[in-house]
């Protein structure tokens, strides 16, 4: 046979052809298995819009909130640091500084009383604007959640926070972390990013209530702000309740009882 | 056919090779690569999917993995075969991989690649170091 040019085209088109079959074909035979989908899991805990009511007639000392912060802290493996480079969670203040309505004549029992302070969930989240890479980010649910994976330590999530809630892991938190102590269920975090209370979503999905909550002796509770049945609800219906800084705008999702 | 500049063409072809080819003669002689031994886990067969499948997509499944559980909240993944698992590096994988000296490593350092998994993500066997 004569090789012409339009033989040689047309051998070199199928030899295309066939390289391309080959390379699909091998291609497919690994992605099959790929096809799994995620799911929420039969226990998981849903709402519309988590929120928190904190009765602070009975978490009112600053012993009582150590309870609530050594539940979470030691669940989070968030380190003790000394100094003014600590990480906290959830943590104790006073009335002036908790809600910013400064009164010289309040009652002697709100004055000395300590109020459990946490990341709020805003419904109009300000920290969430103002991350650049989306490593803080309102869940469906309300959480305000975070990706530590993503976060750079910008900061600008703490600047832009009214209620102090983030903590900026300045040193690896593992120096201050007791290796007997560390929960092996839960990561720790890493020099260089923002950290905070999460509702804790990893707990809300295996159908369990925050690690505060289960600490607090009925003094916390913890339910969907949506939905009117629901015990935060009820609370919220029968108790005079007040929220952190609401001239701000940011709708906070964490109710106080005075 | 004359070659202007014969001798310095040459020596310089010459060099040229000597210095293309050394890391061939550096290697000659040495065993071949031989993929490293890891240690599996003794009471487990299966993995969440097939060996292959694993061996070429368990980053991508991981990146997969803390999209699902973190941003979309759903923490259970179904396999190709039906079979559930919680998803999670630490509680899942790290159940039967305790050891990651043993099991990650080996690979990791083969190829030449450091994850930061474990600057987080705690290590049953090697308890909080990276």
């Amino acid at each position: 046979m004569n090789q012409t040019r339009r033989n040689f085209l047309k051998f070199l088109g199928l030899a295309a052809a066939g390289v391309c079959t080959a390379t699909a074909g091998r291609a497919l035979a690994v992605s099959v298995g790929a096809k799994a989908e995620p799911e929420a899991g039969p226990q998981a805990l849903s709402a519309k819009r988590w929120g928190m009511v904190i009765d602070t007639k009975k978490v009112g000392t600053k012993e009582a909130i150590d309870v609530l912060a050594k539940a979470c802290h030691s669940v989070h493996n968030v380190p003790d640091i000394p100094g003014n480079q600590n990480i906290k969670w959830i943590w104790a203040a006073g009335f002036e500084q908790a809600f910013d309505q400064p009164n010289d004549f309040l009652d002697e029992d709100v004055k000395k009383r300590q109020f459990p302070l946490l990341c709020n969930h805003c419904s109009n989240p300000p920290c969430v604007r103002a991350c650049p890479t989306q490593a803080t980010f309102k869940r469906p649910d309300g959480i305000v959640a975070m990706d530590y994976h993503r976060c750079i330590g910008c900061r600008f999530c703490m600047a832009a926070c009214p209620f102090g809630a983030r903590s900026f892991n300045f040193m690896d938190p593992r120096k201050h972390i007791d290796p007997a102590a560390v929960n092996k269920e839960f990561p720790t975090r890493m020099r260089g990013v923002v950290e905070k209370c999460t509702f804790c979503v990893e707990r809300l999905a295996k159908g369990k209530q925050p690690a505060c909550v289960e600490a607090s002796n009925g003094a916390v509770a913890f339910g969907d702000l949506a939905d009117a049945n629901s015990e935060v609800r009820k609370l919220l219906r029968e108790h005079y309740t007040i929220r952190r800084k609401p001239s701000l705008g940011t709708e906070p999702s964490v109710y106080y009882i005075i | 056919m004359k070659l202007y500049n014969g001798g310095k063409i040459i020596t310089g072809l010459v060099i040229f090779l000597c210095v293309f080819l050394a890391p061939f003669a550096y290697n000659a002689g040495k065993a071949a690569y031989s993929q490293p031994k890891v240690q599996l886990p003794k009471d487990e067969k299966e993995c969440i999917e097939s060996k292959e499948y694993m061996r070429t997509n368990h980053m991508k499944l991981l990146n997969q993995w803390r999209d699902w559980a973190l941003r979309d909240g759903k923490r259970v993944y179904v396999n190709s075969k039906g079979k559930s698992f919680e998803i999670s590096l630490q509680n899942t994988c790290m159940k039967c991989h305790p050891n990651k000296a043993e099991f990650c490593d080996k690979c990791h350092n083969d190829a030449a690649v450091s994850p930061y998994c474990w600057d987080c993500h705690y290590q049953p066997d090697g308890g909080l170091k990276k």
